[in-house]
């Protein structure tokens, strides 16, 4: 069975109500734009578990439609993961990374990136160079984007990585860091 | 399996121990290259266990580091060491490959395949967050100069539950709460550690209930700060404040009934010295009266550290290897109120 979509547009719905009144059943579906605009608010504060399961739940749908692809490293699908909690390994991370993304957002208060301890054997020049040019490539695309809450951990993290790139521009210090460090294919 | 003394971290020498009775530092890891534990098959785990007894035996950890195989362990072994905090209750009662490496002063415990491939942790007593982090530090860098842990530049540790991304850490306090209990504002803290971004816990950690009153209160973001932040804010910001707030309550009560305080104190001191069956909950709910009769200097006579180690021996595994037998439920109650009227009497 496909899952409602909001009464007001082709998005699926995240907001149901159901309600019984001398013996009438009516259903409201709304979509997270619709039920904004009806006033319906999600409660801010909820147990991590809970917040993870009603995250899931919600974004069903979009995650049905992506859920046929499967873990190359050990066939995991995301559908497995929305049932049991638990990734099947490393490579879970990248292969469903558009939709775990919102959601360790969300469990882990924003935050995207991590900024904590970094093995020795991960912190090669390599992979610094690697992880530079990617963060470069996000931030462009986060200034136009205009994602600025986003540009300014981007541009954190950078400066974190390499003193050197911090500029004043909001652009600058992208671009700085991807001229000085490893060219960027655009 | 023997453990001759008390676990060292049940001591009241820790800073801060009036409220604070321990605190712990884990590390979640995950060894390149294999399936999480949940997704692997058992060769995979067995294979797990042997590179990480080799790593872990191999290198100068600790002194007396010890390998215990879950696996091949008796049920009660087991549970004597859940009751000790070194390792999980899902470890303790899980059916595929396991194991734990314990250093011989039992602060240190690796646990391997339980959710993550290691499970590192320190314990200590009182609030010494600090040395515990330095300490935990110094065993992840030794063990990763071995190992090639599961890590993304973007996510940090890549860990089995997504909520344990990034730093794959988790601070914990056990923290010993009468007196929000007793005023009834034990809800309220946790309404507020929600907002706070914090889990509160029963006295074994993740789905168990609390039992006299201790809780295990623990950070719940692992992503986007670094280990360093975490570590000041939860002690430096979020203990103090749980600390005081059930300063003030002990303070309230004092005040505003203390004829109440002293029937819960002195009737929990009545019972443990007369009752002939006792259930271990029960006992650790009067345990926690009694701890804080003295802490509020209302009881005399009666030596904390007496105390904190029958905390631990009222438990059913401890019960039962000091009494040198299995024992039914009902042989235990008995046990466990003689033990008891002994020693306080």
């Amino acid at each position: 069975m496909n899952p409602p979509k909001c009464d007001h547009c082709d998005e699926p719905a995240v907001v149901h109500e159901v309600t019984l009144k001398n013996g009438i059943k009516s259903e409201i579906h709304l979509c997270q734009e619709h039920a904004r605009e009806a006033g319906v608010s999600m409660p801010t504060h909820q147990p991590i578990n809970q917040l993870l399961s009603q995250f899931v739940i919600s974004h069903s749908a979009k995650a049905r439609a992506k859920s046929k692809k499967t873990c190359p490293g050990c066939g995991m699908t995301f559908g497995r993961f929305r049932q049991s909690g638990a990734l099947g390994c490393a490579d879970c991370y990248e292969t469903f990374e558009q939709q775990l993304a919102p959601l360790i957002e969300r469990a882990q208060n924003g935050a995207t990136h991590h900024r904590g301890k970094t093995p020795v054997r991960a912190g090669s020049s390599v992979d610094r160079q690697l992880l530079i040019t990617q963060l470069v490539k996000e931030l462009d695309q986060a200034v136009g984007a205009e994602q600025y809450e986003r540009a300014a951990q981007l541009r954190d993290r950078l400066r974190d990585l390499n003193p050197g790139t911090a500029g004043n521009g909001p652009g600058d210090r992208g671009r700085t860091a991807s001229s000085e460090t490893a060219p960027t294919d655009s | 399996m023997k453990f001759s003394t008390p676990g060292p971290w049940l001591s009241d020498d820790g800073p801060d121990t009036d409220v604070v009775m321990s605190c712990r530092v884990r590390l979640a890891r995950n060894i390149a290259g294999f399936p999480f534990v949940g997704r692997a098959n058992d060769a995979q785990r067995r294979e797990i266990l042997r590179i990480a007894q080799q790593v872990v035996l191999s290198l100068d950890l600790a002194d007396g580091m010890f390998w215990v195989d879950l696996s091949h362990s008796p049920a009660r072994d087991r549970q004597l060491l859940m009751e000790r905090h070194l390792i999980s209750r899902h470890l303790a009662e899980a059916e595929f490959p396991r194991a734990v490496a314990v250093s011989g002063d039992e602060t240190l415990s690796i646990m391997v395949n339980e959710e993550d491939h290691l499970r590192m942790q320190v314990l200590g007593p009182g609030i010494g967050l600090s040395d515990l982090m330095d300490r935990i530090n110094e065993v992840d860098d030794a063990i990763e100069s071995r190992l090639d842990f599961a890590f993304s530049q973007r996510w940090g540790y890549l860990t089995a539950c997504p909520t344990n991304v990034g730093a794959g850490i988790r601070l914990s306090v056990m923290m010993h709460l009468p007196g929000l209990k007793l005023t009834g504002e034990i809800d309220r803290l946790r309404r507020a550690a929600k907002d706070l971004h914090l889990a509160v816990r029963g006295y074994y950690g993740e789905g168990s209930e609390s039992a006299g009153d201790f809780y295990q209160v623990s950070n719940q973001i692992t992503l986007g700060r670094s280990e360093q932040d975490l570590l000041a804010e939860f002690r430096d910001r979020i203990l103090p404040q749980i600390i005081e707030y059930e300063q003030h309550a002990r303070q309230m009560l004092v005040e505003r009934n203390p004829t109440l305080l002293d029937d819960r104190i002195n009737r929990a001191v009545g019972i443990l010295r007369s009752a002939h069956l006792l259930g271990a909950e029960e006992a650790m709910k009067l345990l926690s009266r009694v701890r804080l009769g003295i802490r509020l200097k209302r009881l005399h006579g009666i030596d904390l550290n007496k105390v904190n180690h029958l905390l631990l021996q009222v438990q059913s595994a401890h019960l039962q290897q000091s009494i040198g037998a299995d024992l039914n439920p009902d042989q235990r109650r008995e046990a466990r109120a003689k033990l008891v009227r002994e020693a306080l009497s």
